[in-house]
């Protein structure tokens, strides 16, 4: 057995739809879940069994209804459930990434710029951020000609690959991967691969939803299947 | 429930701070028995972009404008904290005090830039009057700065004798941020500042306050309506309704997990793009 490095206790996360006349809709209940430093854990179970939601409250980005999400973050053990907003912050620029499916594109911001810009939040030299960045975007496929370029108008893969870029630019202790390679095609998707792997080897816990098949069996170290509850009371 | 995903970008910076710059307690505000905000309570630290959004008549710009020494407060107090110096009560100091805290300290960029422009002085004049009120004489280096903030916010440096009755609305815009920003605020206040504009106009300002707010390492008090303008700028975000805080959190927090019907409701409410 390796470091726990995310302990999820007793999670509970539920929506309370107020628009639609308090409908509940519950996600999951009580779950556990831990995983070590180098372990990768791949969440399997059908569609609306909360696996996104399980990664988005390992972000703090859902606000579970019980329960504990410990995370290690510079030694310390926080439970990022009951975590003050702005050590969150702190623990989003240093201990945990999350890549989702979608860029997040910002108006008038350059390609490289979004790409190098989690090493300057954590007061890289711009330089060396930029070199970095062009780095990973070379590997990913992405060439020279669109660094200067907002990523708006890049093709939905393209985007990916950015996002891909921002978030294995850091060498994020925790990572968190929602369908990461879904819109790739196998010579990206094998380079992926490569980096989700490379961030094991260094030590990283990460927590990943595939749906191929095929990069499910290339990356999982253990899969976690998720249970549908009763959903709507 | 498919929210978009969350914003990991644009974090505030990690230098260690001794405490908030700015501390709300139990601000209430009443017109002829009315009240526009009651009993708001908020910290704002620095390095720190903090969106307080609402419907109009929220009272969002009221609270704005009592934190920011333009208007007294019916109930509670506001502290702020002056560099190198410990917090002060700011209404209860004597008003050439507060005026001095208001020039040197903090600086306000209004939704109309005829508020906080001259419109019949020089673009370079209204970048240069703040400072002087600040005790610059040397003419060079005032209009040194002048043309160095008027790179900052892309206005060409070319106009700068020019009158900014002549500027367009998002010109006026930029250049009221250069006016603000030109004596080094700790904290700005923003409300409305892209309210207005037309959509590629915004999104260039929008660019700008989010660029400088990371350089300067200043905190940003951000009022809108918008939810788009509070995800691309906030870290965290302040909902009014009927002029007390019904949540607040981290902005991706609450807007992709809405937990208060209100919220909900704003949030469901955005046409997407």
């Amino acid at each position: 057995m390796g470091t726990p490095v995310i302990e999820v206790k007793n999670l509970t996360k539920q929506f309370v739809l107020h628009t639609q006349h308090g409908a509940v809709i519950r996600v999951f209940e009580n779950l556990n879940l831990t995983v070590d430093a180098g372990e990768c854990v791949v969440l399997t179970g059908p569609s609306g069994t909360g696996k996104s939601t399980l990664l988005r409250a390992l972000y703090a980005n859902y606000k579970p209804v019980s329960g504990e999400i410990i995370v290690r973050h510079e030694g310390e053990p926080i439970d990022i459930a009951a975590a003050d907003y702005r050590l969150m912050l702190a623990i989003r620029r240093r201990t945990i990434g999350y890549v989702s499916q979608f860029l997040r594109v910002i108006p008038r911001v350059k390609t490289i710029d979004l790409v190098a810009e989690p090493l300057l939040a954590l007061e890289h030299d711009p330089e060396d951020a930029r070199r970095r960045a062009a780095g990973l975007l070379l590997r990913l496929n992405i060439g020279a000609n669109l660094w200067e370029l907002p990523p708006a108008t890049f093709s939905g893969g393209e985007q990916q690959r950015v996002n891909l870029a921002r978030g294995f630019i850091h060498p994020y202790p925790v990572l968190l991967l929602d369908e990461p390679t879904a819109s790739l095609d196998a010579g990206n998707r094998a380079t992926v691969i490569d980096l989700i792997r490379e961030a094991r080897d260094r030590g990283a816990a990460i927590v990943g939803i595939f749906h191929d098949q095929e990069v499910r069996d290339l990356v999982a170290d253990r899969l976690i299947h998720l249970q549908p509850v009763e959903k709507v009371m | 429930m498919n929210p978009a995903p969350p914003t990991p970008h644009d974090h505030p910076r990690s230098t260690p701070a001794p405490g908030p710059i700015l501390g709300a307690e139990g601000i209430t505000r009443t017109y002829d028995g009315i009240i526009a905000c009651r009993n708001i309570s908020l910290d704002v630290w620095p390095g720190e972009v903090v969106a307080i959004v609402g419907e109009s008549g929220s009272g969002k710009s009221t609270l704005l404008h009592c934190l920011a020494a333009r208007q007294e407060p019916s109930a509670g107090t506001v502290r702020f904290r002056p560099e190198k110096a410990e917090p002060v009560d700011i209404h209860a100091l004597p008003e050439a005090a507060r005026r001095r805290l208001m020039r040197r300290e903090w600086g306000i960029v209004h939704q109309n830039p005829r508020d906080g422009l001259r419109l019949y002085v020089t673009a370079g004049a209204n970048i240069g009057e703040p400072l002087m009120a600040l005790g610059e004489r040397r003419y060079g280096s005032i209009r040194a700065q002048a043309y160095h903030w008027l790179e900052q916010v892309e206005i060409d440096t070319q106009r700068i004798d020019d009158l900014p009755l002549t500027f367009s609305g998002g010109m006026q815009q930029r250049l009221q941020i250069a006016r603000v920003l030109a004596t080094r605020p700790r904290l700005v206040y923003m409300d409305e500042p892209t309210g207005g504009l037309d959509v590629s106009v915004q999104a260039r300002l929008l660019d700008l306050i989010r660029r400088l707010a990371a350089e300067l390492d200043i905190a940003v008090l951000l009022v809108t309506h918008d939810l788009g303008v509070a995800r691309l700028l906030a870290h965290r975000l302040i909902v009014m309704r009927r002029g007390e805080i019904v949540e607040q959190g981290l902005t991706d927090q609450v807007l992709d997990d809405p937990h208060h019907p209100y919220t909900q409701l704003l949030v469901s409410s955005v046409i997407q793009v």
